[in-house]
């Protein structure tokens, strides 16, 4: 029995593996993308005493290593009274992290935003939060769209870190198979084509997503 | 009559505005009446803070002094000198278009989605019943046919009509007008001073900021100088570009003596 007929053997390991990483990445990321159009709109012209911590709290994220912060969330939370379990504790982990991540990729983009059309808006009598969610966020969203589509990336491979708080997902699934029937090469290729899969669909649809705002003559990104 | 009650009558009136950016005085005690269906040119030099005049109206600039009704009502601030709430100043503000020298159309909405935004998510207006007048508005400028079309497909010339619709869209008091023509080719200016002609034939009240002499001679029915934020002269055009009673006026024009459109 050669080393691949044994991993196939284990294929519903590897599936739900798979479905695990899926629903993680998928739930992590729309809580990403929530996260950061809300502090992108926190931004967007608000008093320096809101805008300095988030700045603070967005910066301090980039700069944290994911796997720490996911420690913090599953070992470190309970000693203040929170505990989730490790499962939430990734998602959560991940969507914070990112989430400060499109933020800033919201905000680079929100400094070139030319400035005549916000006043064309406030012309017509709108008001922040319909200016925002009608005006801003779907150009803003637009023009980086290949920002956010490498963004998804990082994030989809972060999930591999949730391994080590002892979430059972992909790589978890390939960890354990390798250290059963000590194949790790093979199980490890396994999961790089699990991982490949998903990006190349996302990659697909992000740049189908490109049509759309290359039309509006949103082509310079 | 009362200040008030003049105020009432005036589509726009201006009392003793002043502003000034850091120590440079840009406005000094400007007064003016705009009367329901009159076209009032602001002309002058750059940096008279003829445009700073118009920004003050619907008050993207804020003042520093004075007062400013849009139709009898207050904008920016409460008469008893509260200032405004957001969402009555937006309210105010929607009593006016705007037409921008760099049109600042949405560029991710399409010319229909550009005209019917606000009326539909503004003013609260049905899809149905903004449609209809977007595209009347649309064929008044001339811009029927690229109702689907995005505005990076269209010319400047195109862009503006496009612009004077959505801010048609409206229904406002007054239009107002900040240097319409001055961004774009000189073969596009004719087509879009076509369309505020035809406006003001159709007793629209404006407010413009122009240099396009011959156009502001043809469609105004007072003339504004604007000197160093003073109004050094106001009068009929024809008196105003026949017998200027300043030297400043007069040396302007002398500079300006090239009338080509309309």
């Amino acid at each position: 029995m050669s080393n691949w007929d044994i991993l196939w053997d284990e294929r519903a390991q590897f599936w739900s593996g798979f479905l695990s990483t899926l629903e993680i990445f998928g739930l992590s990321i729309v809580g990403a993308f929530v996260i950061g159009c809300g502090l992108l709109y926190l931004l967007e012209g608000s008093r320096k005493r809101l805008t300095i911590p988030l700045r603070i709290f967005i910066d301090s994220m980039r700069m944290l290593p994911f796997l720490i912060l996911a420690y913090l969330l599953y070992y470190g939370l309970p000693s203040v009274g929170i505990r989730l379990d490790a499962w939430w504790s990734g998602v959560g982990a991940l969507a914070v992290y990112h989430g400060a991540y499109f933020a800033e990729i919201f905000r680079g983009n929100r400094l070139t935003f030319p400035p005549g059309q916000i006043e064309a808006a406030k012309a017509h009598g709108f008001t922040k939060g319909k200016m925002f969610f009608r005006l801003l966020l779907p150009q803003i969203i637009m023009q980086t769209r290949p920002l956010l589509g490498n963004q998804l990336i990082y994030a989809l491979k972060d999930t591999a870190f949730l391994v080590i708080i002892t979430v059972s997902e992909l790589t978890a699934a390939a960890n354990s198979l390798s250290s059963t029937y000590f194949i790790p090469t093979e199980a490890f290729i396994v999961v790089i084509g699990f991982y490949w899969a998903i990006s190349v669909t996302m990659e697909i649809i992000i740049k189908q997503c490109g049509r759309f705002s290359a039309k509006r003559g949103f082509d310079n990104v | 009559m009362s200040e008030a009650n003049m105020s009432e009558r005036a589509a726009v009136s201006i009392r003793h505005l002043s502003k000034s950016f850091d120590d440079v005085e840009v406005l000094r005690d400007v007064e003016l009446e705009v009367k329901t269906g009159e076209v009032v040119t602001i002309i002058g030099s750059s940096g008279s803070g003829k445009s700073t005049l118009l920004r003050c109206i619907n008050w993207l600039e804020k003042p520093d002094r004075g007062s400013i009704h849009i139709a009898g009502q207050r904008i920016g601030v409460h008469e008893d000198g509260r200032p405004m709430p957001v969402r009555e100043l937006a309210k105010v503000r929607a009593q006016t278009g705007m037409v921008f020298q760099g049109f600042n159309l949405w560029p991710h909405l399409n010319v229909l989605h550009n005209v019917t935004e606000a009326p539909i998510h503004v003013q609260g207006k049905s899809k149905r019943e903004a449609e209809e007048l977007a595209t009347a508005l649309l064929e008044k400028v001339g811009m029927s046919h690229k109702h689907d079309s995005y505005p990076n497909t269209l010319s400047g010339g195109q862009k503006q009509r496009v612009a004077i619709a959505r801010a048609l869209a409206m229904q406002p008091e007054v239009m107002l007008f900040d240097e319409p023509t001055s961004a774009l080719d000189p073969e596009l200016v004719g087509e879009v001073l076509a369309v505020i002609k035809d406006l003001s034939a159709e007793g629209y009240t404006m407010v413009m900021v122009t240099h396009e002499m011959a156009f502001a001679r043809a469609v105004s029915d007072q003339v504004v100088f604007l000197e160093k934020g003073l109004i050094i002269e106001r009068a009929d055009p024809e008196t105003f570009f026949t017998t200027p009673k300043t030297d400043r006026v007069r040396k302007f024009l002398e500079n300006h003596d090239t009338p080509s459109p309309a």
